[in-house]
């Protein structure tokens, strides 16, 4: 659709072009040069997954992927088990996502995946899979979520976290 | 670690019995005088032309061959990770949807040059040699382990060299560490032959009255060069555009489908335009 | 130890590192300062071809370092600006020939001899980086509105940010014509990207390419209007706040005068 009105409204400058893939191609530099950074969002991240489900933490994985159009962090966290529903989550649930053209994100494992949306430095947001939608916070999440029907016990759960592209209106 | 592999790029196939490919290093001594533009640009032309081509930047830490290529986001793995085994090389190349032909070995950004073992970069060529028509090498600038790195397994050897007197002494200097056993051909980059005429730039006779090279071809300064970076967009690829098609002309004397010598651009005055002379 | 030790690198090659020393020196020379030059791009030098000594060399700063010779022997007088020297690097060596602590003495000598010491640092950022920064107490960084020279000049930054090395930034080789066609990165596009502080505007000047040839530092020429812009590079230097309306209307610079204030 992007592209489409892009085409439309004349095909942006070549300087224009130049910006955007520099700023993406920096922040892919930038976090392949910040393991440290890398190694606390983790552990953050596998912190807030661990109040909804149990997660075999060895074997969480996460990296960041340079797509075509913006950086995702791909997230690999087998899931071993839901906790006590009777416990209430620590963190609110979080906004339903508004519509996004992107193209579906390859996913490999088979099982239950959230795709939750995040700017970087932002706390990734993950969801139970039970919650229906809520009422969205004051600030909208850019998020998506797509959701298989079979929940085995054990699967490894993947969460994309699409940091936010600005978009035309920043260049 | 999901690293899903996207459908479409099927690796190409190692051939039962074939010709062994040609193993190119594009180098230059001096920085910035074109060689990943000439590297791009020489491999999409090769490959656009029919021929198996897959591109190697061998400047590990400050890798551009991607991004000049527009494939900076296609990138997984690099060469480390193929000589560290990590991955397999066919993991590691990149496909360029464009030029089917085409495959993109990146260097590792966040490494170092004395990090790549040089043997196991000649052996790395050498395996590549066995599967692609032309192996072509990105250099980076010096003359440090980066450039002994990248003329391992290299028997061929393109010296770009701007016609500028740091440039001619920089290229005089890797000539000379290129040695006896390598063939070693010129390509003289972003000649501005108005400046040439006024007597405000060396011409390619005097770049080469010192370099001593045979001469593959010669590429006027354009702007287009700047716009086809910005977008990522080889300039070979461009039907429309002179550096283009001195590139495409380029290839095809690699190739040795062209056998005349390379034309100097020159500054077309109109006699020139009407006559369609030519020097 | 007074003098102020300034590298310029970029992490590319090609967009103007020694051009820039020759000429900034040159131009610091001119307004009264004590300058030398150092030339830290050892196997590849250029620094003395672009000021026109090559022929006068007789010692280099890999024999200062080996002890061959007192490194006032190395130095070569510029000879149309008194208060301008150079050291030369070697040519058949290569950049493995001296170590950090060594270019670092070196520096820290000339320290004493003058008001500036610039270095001029090699493409990359490995060892010859490392060398050239060693001895430096700030850093200029020189980059090409182009998207691989940016791509380095990021990874540099990143480099003199570990060191602690303040640092600012010249673009080089500006083409206003093509920041208007939209063909060509703005000079706000650039220090967007790289958040970094600007100190010059250069715009791409075609008589740079004679005047390397001959030898002769462009700011030489006071009818250029290079000559006008690296007084202001100078001035920047300083202290002063200048602002950058070198060559083009407000336009183009409209956020800078908050980024020069």
């Amino acid at each position: 659709m992007l592209e489409f009105l892009q085409r439309f409204f004349g095909r942006p400058s070549s300087s224009a072009t130049a910006k955007e893939r520099l700023r993406l191609v920096l922040l892919s530099d930038h976090l392949s040069l910040a393991p440290d950074v890398v190694d606390a969002l983790k552990y953050d991240l596998i912190e807030v997954i661990s109040r909804y489900c149990d997660v075999d933490v060895a074997h969480c994985d996460v990296t960041f992927e340079h797509q075509d159009k913006q950086i995702a962090m791909l997230a690999n966290i087998p899931i071993l088990g839901m906790r006590d529903r009777a416990k209430p989550p620590a963190a609110p649930p979080p906004a339903p996502p508004p519509p996004l053209a992107a193209e579906p994100l390859p996913l490999g494992a088979a099982g239950a995946t959230a795709l939750a949306g995040a700017a970087p430095a932002t706390e990734p947001v993950a969801e139970t899979p039970a919650e229906p939608a809520s009422p969205p916070p004051a600030k909208p999440a850019r998020k998506r979520r797509r959701r298989r029907p079979n929940a085995a016990p054990a699967t490894n759960g993947t969460t994309h976290a699409v940091p936010g592209t600005p978009g035309l209106s920043s260049i | 670690m999901i690293n899903d592999v996207i459908a479409d790029e099927s690796p190409v196939a190692a051939p039962v019995a074939r010709k062994r490919g040609r193993a190119i290093v594009v180098t230059s001594g001096k920085g910035g005088v074109g060689k990943t533009t000439t590297t791009a640009n020489l491999g999409a032309a090769l490959a656009a032309g029919g021929a198996a081509v897959v591109l190697v930047d061998a400047d590990v830490g400050l890798r551009n061959l991607d991004i000049v290529l527009g494939l900076e986001a296609r990138v997984r793995h690099h060469v480390l990770d193929v000589l560290e085994q990590k991955v397999t090389l066919d993991e590691a190349l990149v496909a360029d949807k464009r030029v089917p032909k085409l495959r993109l070995l990146a260097a590792a950004q966040t490494r170092e040059k004395d990090d790549v073992d040089t043997e196991g970069f000649r052996g790395l060529i050498s395996s590549l040699r066995d599967r692609f028509d032309y192996v072509l090498i990105d250099c980076p600038a010096g003359i440090e382990k980066g450039f002994t790195n990248a003329i391992a397994g290299a028997d061929e050897a393109i010296v770009v060299c701007t016609p500028e007197v740091s440039a001619v002494r920089d290229a005089d200097r890797v000539v000379g560490l290129l040695g006896e056993n390598r063939s070693i051909k010129l390509i003289v980059n972003r000649l501005r032959p108005a400046l040439v005429k006024r007597g405000k730039m060396l011409s390619v006779d005097d770049v080469n009255g010192i370099l001593h090279l045979p001469l593959l071809g010669v590429i006027a300064d354009a702007p287009d060069v700047i716009v086809s970076t910005n977008k990522g967009e080889p300039v070979a690829l461009d039907p429309t555009s002179p550096v283009g098609e001195t590139y495409r002309a380029i290839a095809q004397r690699i190739t040795g489908a062209l056998t005349t010598a390379p034309e100097i651009p020159r500054e077309r005055s109109f006699l020139d335009k009407l006559f369609g002379s030519r020097r | 130890m007074n003098a102020r030790r300034i590298v310029l690198t970029s992490g590319k090659g090609g967009v103007g590192k020694t051009t820039t020393t020759a000429n900034l020196g040159a131009a610091l020379a001119k307004r009264g300062s004590r300058v030398v030059l150092v030339d830290a791009d050892i196997g590849l030098r250029n620094l003395d071809l672009v000021l026109g000594v090559e022929k006068r060399i007789v010692f280099d700063i890999v024999e200062v370092v080996e002890g061959r010779c007192q490194l006032r022997q190395a130095l070569i007088k510029d000879k149309r600006l008194d208060n301008l020297s150079i050291l030369p690097a070697a040519q058949t060596r290569d950049k493995t020939a001296v170590s950090e602590l060594q270019m670092s003495k070196v520096v820290a000598e000339l320290g004493e001899l003058c008001d500036f010491v610039l270095i001029d640092c090699p493409a990359g950022i490995e060892h010859g980086f490392r060398n050239a920064i060693a001895g430096a107490s700030e850093a200029i960084v020189v980059t090409t509105p182009e998207v691989s020279a940016i791509r380095d000049a990021d990874r540099v930054i990143g480099k003199l940010h570990e060191r602690g090395l303040p640092l600012r930034l010249i673009v080089n080789r500006l083409r206003p014509e093509m920041v208007r066609s939209g063909d060509m990165l703005s000079v706000d596009d650039v220090t967007d990207i790289l958040s970094a502080e600007l100190l010059g505007v250069v715009p791409d000047d075609e008589e740079v390419i004679d005047t390397t040839n001959r030898g002769e530092p462009i700011v030489l020429q006071p009818e250029s209007r290079l000559a006008a812009i690296y007084d202001k590079i100078c001035r920047r230097l300083d202290g002063e706040l200048v602002p950058f309306t070198e060559f083009s209307p407000p336009g183009f610079f409209g956020r800078l005068f908050r980024k020069a204030g």
